[in-house]
């Protein structure tokens, strides 16, 4: 076996030096009615020609997005990531190093951490930034958790125009919680005009947003970040798509008072789904609610920079059931994979790539309002804007399906009613090609 | 050229001093700068098109503020990562004997079949019947879990172990529910890891603590005591943390059972009975598995893990969205359950990259090489343990199962503590053990060697430890205070660090930035 250094002599030499019989005598504690005997119903061992033939045989059965024109979007996107982020990523001494507990021979990880954290906040315009969740949604969660730390209250409102899966999140993780809760989750809003400032009142700990929201539409959130001052409460904004960062106002401009983002879409595969890059940031005075690992600046015992996990007082591994949240990893190849792909971006870059999304959807919503029977909902949008077709949207997806265009996401997956919307994202990897080829495919489904 | 920011390290010298440079470096060992002070200010390393934009439809929310990122060209940035990855400790580089933790070789074959353009590069929201291969590798990796663990159900939508955990808690909470007995109490031994305590009071439960044997296992008529009919679940993690086996774990089951109770079982070190015992078979009802300890997926570093939850047959009604079911020919994903009493715990279906490499692996062994992965990881465990008894103090009788536990007794008088031994094997070229944990013995160091070390690479190690522990005892304490003396930087201040977090970068000067 492959992985197995061990040979048959080396097991009876260990063995013999111990003076113990048999490998099944290690095993005495094993109470003998729990021991297997015989052989599961599982395959035998296989060499890595016959395990690669095996999964590549499934691999072949999906279809890819660079294969086919894909607009597929809704939290999660397809960009292009440079052949250096994977090449550096995977080097053994980051993939196959553990959390960094042991500072002295972690200092890779802490400083990528380091510089990782900064580019998080500075991006979302907040003060500090942890070292990553697990991905976007469970970032929402643990910051309706801490919004009820902070302002020791429990009442939740949440935007219909929040993605689903995220307010699902906050619903899960909030109800087993010993207060009673108040989850207000408002009806999705495709066209715009939700009013969430009419529910804040004194019992309120926050109001979440999404920006751009889930239908693709951008809002100014400074009249509700105000409202929710007022009343003592905390705005958190999500974001799902980062790169939108480039060329939109910061949620911290905003006043936003935590921001939590996925950050699949810099650096990252779509990988269906995970792993994925919770980005999570908040000012300054709430840092010690935190939750997730931090990595900031010391100095060694003859007084140069290095780096550690800190503030582990708020942590499980210390705090136990007084920590504030029960997180213990966090997504460490991805915040590398994440900030590699930023760096070699920088502000110029990423301001570039994101004006080169937002040029590219302006001509894939001109192109498709001219298609029969789609009516394209937002006045304003980043990469991502909603249709209405004249035919169900789940059938229209599935047969452009069939014509080999991934078209986008139907409504009707998370909701029910709008079965007659679909999400789209365009990104720079979209041709406009890929375009027509979707007003085209387009067109003749909806005929 | 202005270099913005502090000086790293020794590189303040002027090479006058002996045994200093000028620069710093000491040939391969290579200082970095932070990335905030490699004047990336302006630059960029990727070449886009220009996007041509004449009206943009931001409705006014332009960004028109600096966002402070530098950039490097791509032969800056290869280096500066390459520089801190030689930084780090790895697998790659040798024994990593962190308890707990079980650091296993990472297969590049996983690494490779997760790249593939089929896994990698398919979105979790495409047509169901675009991704039926991918959907069948859920449905593959669920038959392996369900398979060893002898349990029917699996939720393999959580994100990691503790992430599997809060699943795993809060279904259960929903079957106490459901049946009209909502429950306050949950009982963890005090080896418990951390996250056991935090996941039950994340659940709304109490914690109620029980105490260990003098052998190192639950106390079980002190866990009869304290069972009720408030209590919900036992969380017991098997082997546990001080890497034995509770050899009364059926009786504890039955016992919790009786009490209406269920049985929540932390599976992290499931690597030391995968093949060889069932959780299953003990009575255990719900229990999470960290694709990234025993199915070999990478570390990374800090993640990101996975940990799907096996269930048995009375929680199997209470599993979250979303998960796979088998119609005919076709699969499809339940991706919304109506009325769930759990909720979905994630965007998406789970931690596919991770699935594939798990899956990947676990083809690699078969079920016959996963048997031999437990042995030779208990076998490798105990060999340490035998070969270090005589200079160290093994806190229990053994044989123990994949990690030997061992207390800091043997440091007694020596003016050494756990501490200082860790850091004085990182100067003989090793990651140090697991230290003070578990909290049920005094200094703890908790060493895991994992099946994928050879013996030569086990004697080594064993060399290493038996050396230090003859040195502290002959009083050479200056090897461990000093220690580690040839890491890229010494023992760091973590008071210093939590007393005024600094945790990003600053410009030095406010004038500097604007340059």
């Amino acid at each position: 076996m492959r992985y197995l250094p061990l040979s048959d002599g080396d097991r009876r030499d260990m063995l013999a030096s111990m003076g113990v019989g048999s490998v099944d005598d290690l095993f005495r504690d094993v109470p003998q009615a729990a021991r297997l005997d015989g052989p599961l119903d599982l395959p035998r061992h296989q060499g890595e020609l016959e395990v690669q033939r095996h999964m590549e045989a499934l691999a072949a059965k999906n279809v890819s997005a660079g294969s086919v024109p894909f607009f597929v979007g809704a939290g999660a996107y397809r960009h292009h990531v440079p052949a250096s982020v994977q090449h550096l990523m995977q080097r053994g001494e980051f993939l196959t190093a553990y959390t960094p507990y042991q500072p002295e021979i972690s200092q890779g990880t802490l400083q990528y951490l380091f510089e990782f954290q900064t580019q998080v906040a500075r991006l979302t315009g907040m003060d500090v930034a942890n070292a990553s969740m697990y991905d976007g949604s469970t970032g929402c969660g643990e910051a309706v958790l801490m919004a009820q730390r902070v302002t020791k209250r429990r009442k939740v409102i949440l935007s219909g125009n929040l993605h689903p899966h995220y307010a699902d999140v906050v619903d899960t993780v909030t109800r087993f919680t010993p207060e009673e809760e108040v989850i207000v989750r408002r009806a999705p809003a495709p066209r715009g005009g939700e009013d969430l400032i009419g529910l804040i009142d004194a019992a309120t700990s926050c109001v979440v947003v999404q920006n751009p929201d889930f239908f693709g539409r951008l809002n100014d959130l400074t009249g509700l970040a105000a409202a929710v001052h007022e009343a003592g409460a905390l705005l958190v904004v999500v974001v799902t798509e980062a790169v939108s960062l480039g060329a939109i106002k910061s949620p911290g401009e905003m006043g936003a008072d935590i921001v939590v983002g996925e950050g699949q879409s810099i650096g990252n595969s779509l990988n269906f789904g995970g792993p994925y890059l919770g980005l999570f940031a908040t000012r300054q005075k709430y840092v010690r609610q935190m939750p997730g690992r931090l990595c900031g600046e010391t100095v060694d015992s003859e007084g140069r920079r290095g780096f550690v996990l800190t503030l582990s007082t708020r942590e499980q591994h210390i705090r136990r059931e007084k920590a504030t949240s029960n997180i213990c990893t966090n997504s460490g190849l991805c915040s590398l994979a994440f900030t590699i792909h930023m760096t070699l971006l920088g502000e110029k870059g990423l301001r570039q790539l994101a004006l080169l999304n937002h040029a590219k959807t302006i001509k894939a919503a001109d192109t498709l309002s001219r298609v029969p029977g789609v009516e394209v909902l937002n006045e304003t949008f980043f990469n991502e804007f909603t249709i209405r077709v004249s035919r169900p949207a789940a059938q229209v997806i599935e047969r452009l399906a069939q014509r080999k265009v991934l078209g986008g996401v139907p409504v009707s997956r998370f909701h029910d009613g709008h079965d007659d919307l679909i999400v789209l994202a365009v990104t720079e990897t979209n041709t406009d090609e890929d375009i027509d080829a979707l007003a085209t495919a387009l067109t003749e489904v909806l005929q | 050229m202005n270099r913005q920011g502090r000086p790293t390290g020794p590189s303040v010298s002027t090479g006058e001093t002996a045994g200093a440079t000028w620069t710093g470096n000491k040939a391969l060992a290579l200082d970095e700068k932070l990335l905030f002070e490699l004047d990336g200010w302006g630059r960029t390393g990727v070449d886009l098109p220009d996007a041509g934009l004449t009206a943009d439809r931001l409705g006014g929310l332009n960004r028109n503020k600096p966002i402070g990122l530098p950039g490097l060209s791509e032969p800056q940035a290869v280096r500066h990562y390459t520089r801190l990855s030689r930084k780090n400790y790895a697998i790659d580089m040798g024994l990593f004997p962190l308890g707990s933790c079980t650091m296993k070789h990472n297969p590049r074959l996983n690494e490779k079949i997760a790249g593939l353009a089929g896994f990698a590069d398919i979105h979790p929201l495409q047509p169901v019947s675009t991704v039926q291969g991918a959907l069948e590798v859920m449905e593959q990796l669920a038959y392996w879990l369900t398979t060893l663990t002898g349990m029917p159900g699996v939720a393999l939508s959580p994100k990691a172990g503790a992430h599997g955990e809060l699943c795993g808690l809060m279904v259960i909470r929903a079957a106490l529910e459901a049946r009209g007995d909502a429950r306050s109490r949950v009982l963890v031994p005090e080896s418990a890891h951390g996250t056991n305590p935090a996941t039950a009071a994340l659940c709304g439960y109490t914690v109620d603590s029980i105490p260990a044997t003098p052998a190192g296992r639950v106390d079980v008529d002190a866990m009869v005591a304290k069972l009720g009919p408030d209590v919900a679940a036992l969380m017991l993690t098997n082997p546990n943390t001080c890497g034995l086996f509770e050899s009364d774990i059926i009786e504890i089951a039955e016992k919790v059972h009786a009490a209406g109770a269920f049985f929540y079982c932390d599976g992290a070190n499931f690597n030391a009975i995968v093949g060889k015992v069932r959780p299953g078979d003990l009575g255990i009802d719900a229990m999470h598995i960290n694709l990234h300890k025993t199915f070999s997926t990478p570390h990374g570093g800090g993640g990101p893990g996975a940990g799907p939850v096996v269930f048995s047959e009375a929680l199997m009604p209470f599993i979250p969205p979303a998960y796979v079911v088998r119609e005919g020919q076709d699969l499809r994903l339940v991706e919304d359950v109506p009325h769930a009493q759990v909720g979905r715990m994630t965007a998406f279906h789970g931690q596919m990259g991770m699935f594939v490499r798990a899956l990947t692996y676990m083809l690699s062994h078969g079920g016959d090489g996963l048997r031999q992965v437990a042995e030779d990881a208990v076998l490798n465990a105990n060999y340490i343990r035998e070969s270090l008894k005589d200079v160290m103090t093994p806190s229990f009788d053994g044989p123990c199962m994949h990690e030997a536990l061992f207390d800091d007794r043997f440091l007694k008088d020596t003016g050494v503590s756990t501490l200082d031994f860790a850091k004085a094997l990182i100067d003989e070229g090793y990651h140090p053990m697991t230290m003070y944990f578990p909290l049920v013995v005094h200094g703890a160091m908790l060493v895991e060697p994992t099946e994928t070390e050879s013996r030569e690479s086990l004697d080594d190690f064993i060399g290493a430890m038996r050396s230090l522990a003859l040195a502290a005892k002959a009083g050479d304490t200056e090897r461990f205070a000093s220690a580690p003396r040839f890491a890229p930087v010494g023992r760091l201040d973590e008071t210093r660090a939590a007393r005024t977090p600094i945790l990003t970068w600053q410009e030095p000067e406010p004038k500097a930035a604007a340059e």
